[in-house]
């Protein structure tokens, strides 16, 4: 019998092939975005009359050259820097329409009357580092996040996510739009409860 | 005796013909997925850690500023002290109004409302710096900013 040797593959589809995987990388590969702490400065034009903000309300933080922290006129360790902001928004000390009915925190009435009114003022010299800079700023974006997190999780159980990831599912342009228009009111709703309201003075020179 | 020596002969060589195609695949695949750095680095940049970050926008809409002490090679020239860097040149804190002037009017009409400032600083620079930058940045209404991060914990910054 006669045997003839193996035929010869055909590589015509090949091409086919690797344009197929070519494809799919493409689609798939997502190039890196930076990312960072996103602010937004006030604008320029002064105010006519500020108003009159009461003493308990402020929550003061001071970073000096060395890059240690002053906070409420008290010595503070950064470490504790995230909770004492926790509970400074969280007090929830007014009463009757000032009062927060979703407060967790002690209702000390010499704190915050609620987390609409409550103002975290950051002010820090000259010569401080950037670095520590960033780090007070993320502890007290973390601050909120942590409340904004709390109240996400208490109030929308059924989405199945925290506040954040919701809030990062909103933002992407992935996510269809019926998904994004279902989040919106309540990443809306949530915000108002906590509304970020971090206020920076101008930086101290030092002598 | 002739049949049995074809029968040794073995398989054929496999075509090679579809190598090209494999080439420029993995081609195009690193064209995609390699990112291009904008603009050579004349300033130290260890960015600080964060990790209550968001992702930074479109490209299209982010305009950068770095900022630290200038690289090895340009201390001789311009000194270890922080400078700003914009495109490609060292700058003043004068000249930022000036660039984001610029680049406003280079982006797309829609986008000229959306535009963030990613600011890319070294971790070692002094805040002053920043605050005069920021001042700028005030002054062209250029208010949406962003602090380039690392992602990682906030204590890699306090050693």
């Amino acid at each position: 019998m006669a045997r003839r040797s193996a035929p010869e593959v055909n590589a015509g589809s090949m091409a086919d092939i690797a344009f197929l995987l070519l494809i799919f990388f493409l689609v798939t590969t997502t190039i890196e975005t930076d990312s960072g702490i996103n602010r937004k400065l006030p604008p320029t034009d002064e105010i006519e009359d500020p108003p009159i903000i009461k003493e308990r309300n402020i929550f003061t933080v001071v970073v000096n050259k060395d890059n240690r922290l002053l906070v409420e006129e008290e010595l503070m360790d950064i470490s504790n820097l995230r909770q004492s902001a926790i509970d400074f928004l969280d007090n929830g000390g007014g009463k009757g329409d000032e009062a927060c009915l979703y407060c967790q925190g002690d209702r000390n009435p010499k704190s915050s009357d609620n987390p609409e009114k409550a103002i975290i003022s950051l002010k820090n010299d000259r010569q401080t580092s950037y670095k520590a800079y960033i780090a007070v700023q993320n502890e007290l974006v973390a601050a909120y996040n942590d409340l904004r997190n709390r109240e996400f999780n208490r109030i929308y159980p059924m989405i199945g996510t925290n506040f954040i990831d919701a809030q990062k599912r909103y933002s992407d342009p992935r996510t269809n739009i019926d998904e994004k228009q279902r989040l919106k009111p309540l990443l809306d709703s949530i915000k108002a409860m906590y509304p970020q309201k971090l206020s920076e003075a101008e930086p101290s020179k030092t002598n | 005796m002739s049949k049995f020596k074809k029968n040794k002969k073995g398989l054929p060589a496999i075509s090679t013909a579809s190598l090209p195609d494999i080439v420029f695949m993995l081609l195009f695949f690193f064209m995609v997925a390699t990112v291009m750095r904008d603009s050579t680095l004349m300033v130290k940049n260890t960015l600080p850690a964060a990790d209550q970050v968001q992702k930074l926008d479109k490209k299209d809409r982010v305009m950068y500023i770095y900022a630290g002490k200038p690289s090895m090679r340009y201390q001789e020239k311009y000194g270890s002290q922080a400078r700003i860097q914009l495109n490609d040149k060292f700058a003043t804190v004068s000249d930022v109004a000036a660039f984001v002037l610029a680049e406003r009017a280079s982006k797309r009409q829609e986008l000229q409302n959306v535009l963030t400032t990613a600011l890319k600083v070294d971790g070692e620079t002094n805040m002053g710096l920043i605050s005069d930058i920021k001042q700028e940045l005030r002054k062209v209404n250029a208010l949406k900013i962003n602090y380039t991060t690392r992602v990682g914990d906030y204590t890699q910054n306090m050693d």
